[in-house]
């Protein structure tokens, strides 16, 4: 276990060193860390702070929140196959961003997008827990967030449908495959409140989550109030994945493949799985990334296009792995 | 000293009385058996008395704080869930979660190996629970409940399912938590180990309890043939109270 933590730990950091070193500006890895510490007005410096140091911080920050409410997720509704934007914070957040696109808020000043969809998140979570009932387990909660998905991406389809502006209609296409280039250390700001309190709601969680593990009667009786379980998973939820959708747009397959892959290796117990996930999550978005910038540096490689590349093909995977282990 | 404290207890689902004004008290040292048809009733009275149903009336337990109630009584549901192929170990460590501070204490790792123990399963503690077979998962779910150390265990059908060896087992093994001054209420449909290995029965019927006491005078031909629909052959032998259903009426 503290292995396995300690090496998630520098595998995270070593990614985010690297990702501070990539970049269509050529400058020597040594220029670019003295860069970053001296910081002023000197161009290399800038680059850094301005440019590579909120890209990496903000790759951390959603990987880890995507990592950790998937695994959060998946341990409440206990199926592998939930992830954290089954509860339709993460559509609602994008039809914030894609009404401030369309409208021009977006354009009009620059926390436009972002603020509005912290907004989209807000309304949407609001609805789901309206929707899902005070009681009642796991089943309310899917159905209430598939509907509020499903409303918030037909509304979506239908700004696209409508648009009379092709440029907005482009933004709002390549907004919605998620990307971290050219953020700045103001999207650091805006998401790190909410990320911040949403890790601390979710990783809390932990007890409670194995408690579920022997079904919602026994882990009533072994303490674990389960209205509150629901209720701090749903808000934790949407914190971190409201704000990662504010700042990066949607991100898909790290919250279901993350979890997923890590499992195994933490005897497959909730409340281990939720650090070792969110170390995960922040990985496998640095590497990411990385990869977008390397691959076709010329061409603007969107994030959220790679991590379903390379997800898909890991859960079919995954799937033949778990088919063969069947009898 | 009481344990459970059922007054007129009464649920109602959808309309349609399930039980009506159940009164029922289980006291430390007792092992009672919960019997009574498929439908009676028997798993909502005891989900009603945990506080799990809504319900009528007053249970002693129903009342209390998750956590106080964690500590005073075990629950073991019949559906054996077990979502994650976690280790035999790690899932009866599950059942210290009430007590437990941040990290299990001495006294936590010496309840959980005592109920290990107890049900055989001391030396096949790393292996994952959902690659075990039903009955061997049931051990596993038993000693999780055995863990808790509480002093009273309520068990929805724990035997079912299980070899005779581990039947027979399991039901000494209450009688045994029983005599060590705890209490165990117990669903069972084997009437032959109920009248067996339980001291008292309760017979849940008809929408209400039917009968009360000792095995020998719980089950007389007429209640039997009543409430279960069935003959049996009885005997008061030296190897204790034999019940053998024989034709259905």
């Amino acid at each position: 276990m503290t292995r396995l933590m300690l090496a998630l730990c520098t595998l995270v950091f070593g990614l985010f060193c690297l990702s501070l070193l990539v970049g269509p500006a050529r400058i020597a890895p040594a220029d670019s860390l003295l860069g970053l510490l001296r910081g002023g007005l000197d161009p290399v410096a800038m680059v850094m702070r301005e440019i590579r140091l909120p890209r990496a911080i903000l790759a951390v920050l959603v990987g880890g929140s995507l990592g950790l409410a998937g695994a959060a997720m998946q341990g409440y509704l206990r199926n592998p196959l939930a992830e954290p934007g089954l509860i339709g914070v993460s559509a609602s957040a994008a039809l914030g961003a894609v009404i401030a696109i369309q409208s021009g808020l977006a354009a009009a000043f620059m926390l436009g997008l972002p603020l509005m969809a912290l907004a989209g998140a807000l309304v949407g979570v609001m609805l789901v827990l309206a929707l899902a009932g005070p009681r009642g387990g796991a089943l309310t909660l899917i159905l209430a967030g598939i509907a509020i998905s499903a409303m918030a991406g037909a509304i979506t389809q239908l700004v696209l449908n409508l648009s009379k502006n092709p440029f907005a209609v482009n933004e709002i296409v390549f907004w919605m495959m998620g990307s971290l280039a050219d953020r700045s250390l103001t999207h650091v700001w805006l998401a790190l409140p909410f990320t911040l309190l949403g890790w601390l709601v979710l990783a809390r969680l932990g007890r409670g989550l194995d408690a579920l593990t022997l079904g919602e009667d026994a882990a009533a009786t072994m303490g674990v109030h389960l209205g509150r379980l629901r209720l701090m998973l749903v808000l934790g939820t949407a914190c971190v994945v409201g704000a990662a959708t504010a700042v990066a747009g949607t991100i898909g397959f790290v919250g279901l493949v993350v979890p997923h892959l890590l499992r195994p290796l933490v005897g497959a117990q909730p409340s281990r799985l939720l650090p070792a996930s969110a170390l995960g999550g922040a990985a496998m978005v640095l590497a990411a990334d990385i990869a977008v910038r390397l691959v076709v540096p010329e061409r603007d490689l969107k994030l959220g296009v790679l991590t379903a590349l390379v997800g898909a093909p890991l859960f079919l995977h995954l799937i033949y792995k778990t088919r063969k282990e069947q009898p | 000293m009481s344990v459970l404290e059922l007054q007129n207890l009464s649920v109602s689902l959808r309309g349609r009385d399930i039980f009506r004004d159940v009164t029922l008290s289980v006291q430390k040292g007792e092992m009672v058996g919960l019997i009574g048809p498929n439908g009676a009733g028997k798993t909502t009275l005891m989900r009603a008395a945990l506080g799990l149903v809504a319900h009528g009336g007053h249970s002693s337990l129903a009342g209390m704080a998750p956590m106080a109630r964690a500590r005073a009584v075990a629950w073991m549901p019949q559906s054996r869930e077990i979502a994650w192929p976690v280790s035999i170990e790690a899932l009866v460590r599950l059942g210290r979660m009430p007590h437990q501070a941040a990290r299990l204490s001495a006294a936590d790792h010496a309840a959980v190996e005592r109920a290990l123990d107890h049900m055989g399963l001391a030396a096949m503690r790393s292996r994952t629970v959902t690659r075990l077979s039903g009955g061997e998962q049931a051990r596993a779910l038993i000693a999780r409940a055995l863990a808790q150390e509480t002093d009273l265990l309520m068990a929805d059908e724990p035997i079912a399912g299980l070899d005779p060896a581990h039947q027979i087992a399991t039901m000494q093994m209450f009688q045994r938590l029983a005599a060590d001054g705890r209490a165990v209420l117990v669903s069972l449909h084997d009437l032959g180990l109920a009248a067996r290995h339980c001291a008292r029965l309760v017979v849940l019927g008809q929408g209400g309890i039917q009968a009360d006491g000792p095995p020998s005078k719980v089950l007389t031909p007429e209640l039997v043939a009543r409430v279960f629909g069935i003959t049996a052959y009885q005997a008061q032998t030296p190897q204790g109270h034999i019940f053998q259903p024989l034709e259905v009426l």
